[in-house]
């Protein structure tokens, strides 16, 4: 009984990361407002991110540092989690500041030519 | 009508991307039998050539260091990108767009704290390889220590010309070792420093030099950023 449920538990992880994403997406795709579509893709990274290092987590592992106390206790390197997920994401997280950043730059420029923030009343570029 | 749609096409691509993700498992170490796992490999290089503790700085900094070289540019073109967007004639910049002045308490207390800050930073990126941080982490917490300075006193301004020196410089040294290694082992990024001992400061060859770097450019660059949009006054028909 309790077996199943951790089971399904463990699945929910996963499930908020991909939730997470799909909250971002339905923004991007719905609102209105462009601050508002800036605030989604922000939202689409870290759901992003939460999926690829929730892929590289072993259960009961440790953070992969080599400290004096983990040389002292373990010795053993299958209890570490997999390193190369944190990485990419560490690189996927100054990306999206990149984005973020050069899509605001954009939405200061717009408002300062059109007066409004409201993507229809810019120009028909909604679906 | 659109937003049944939407959540309908959503709820396709989430149930597809679910699907395959609970196929993967959870916690489990998922790799093919027979192979040895890329990251077994990885963390055994890491404690016996490279003689570095921190196992995601390795792989930034060492192993997939040609990547976060590129990505160094991306952050460069990203703020080059913000300031010509954002560009204004000499004489106009200078109105803040925050309107009103901070108080007393965040006066006194940002003094206190600014330079607690920029040890914090300073201290996560030189000890980026032997615990948690690094070089990104670092320079974005002394980014946060000038935001503070900014929000809290009007006319407290940072200089341009010191920004830009500094970020250079430190692309020069990150991209100028990156080719001494060319004169050593004969790769991009080879090692040609001793490695020392494993949890010494003075540790990893030319990975706390490569990531000192990063924490000065990730530091000016964010600095940078947030001096723009500050500045950046609010008008509509302009």
């Amino acid at each position: 009984m309790d077996s199943t449920l951790f089971h399904y538990l463990d699945y929910a992880v996963y499930g908020t990361a991909i939730l997470v994403m799909l909250i971002g997406f339905y923004g991007t795709m719905v609102k209105k407002s462009l601050l508002k579509i800036v605030i989604s893709l922000s939202v689409i990274d870290s759901g992003l991110n939460l999926l690829i290092v929730t892929i590289g987590y072993y259960k009961g592992g440790t953070a992969p540092i080599f400290s004096p106390g983990f040389l002292k206790n373990f010795k053993d390197v299958s209890k570490m989690v997999d390193p190369i997920p944190q990485a990419l994401v560490l690189t996927a997280i100054v990306i999206g500041f990149g984005v973020t950043a050069v899509a605001l730059a954009l939405v200061i420029r717009l408002y300062r030519h059109h007066g409004t923030l409201n993507i229809d009343e810019i120009k028909n570029l909604k679906w | 009508m659109k937003k049944v749609l939407v959540i309908l096409l959503l709820a396709v691509l989430g149930y597809y991307t679910a699907a395959t993700f609970f196929d993967i498992g959870f916690g489990q170490p998922h790799f093919i039998k027979g192979l040895e796992p890329v990251k077994d490999i990885y963390l055994a290089q890491t404690v016996k050539t490279l003689k570095v503790s921190n196992a995601v700085t390795s792989i930034v900094v060492n192993f997939r260091g040609f990547d976060t070289l590129g990505e160094v540019t991306v952050l460069f073109l990203a703020v080059t990108v913000l300031g010509s967007v954002l560009y204004k004639k000499r004489h106009e910049v200078g109105e803040r767009s925050v309107l009103f002045s901070a108080s007393s308490i965040v006066t006194s207390g940002s003094k206190l704290l600014f330079p607690a800050i920029i040890l914090l930073g300073a201290y996560v990126f030189i000890h980026g390889h032997l615990s948690p941080g690094g070089g990104f982490q670092g320079g974005v917490i002394i980014a946060t220590g000038f935001l503070l300075m900014l929000l809290s006193y009007e006319n407290y301004s940072v200089s341009h010309t010191a920004l830009s020196v500094v970020e250079s410089l430190a692309g020069i040294t990150f991209a100028g070792v990156g080719l001494l290694g060319f004169l050593h082992g004969g790769t991009f990024l080879q090692n040609f420093l001793p490695t020392g001992v494993l949890n010494n400061l003075f540790s990893g060859g030319i990975i706390p030099i490569i990531y000192i770097a990063v924490g000065f450019k990730v530091g000016a660059e964010l600095t940078g950023v947030i001096y723009t949009v500050l500045h950046e006054k609010g008008q509509s028909n302009g």
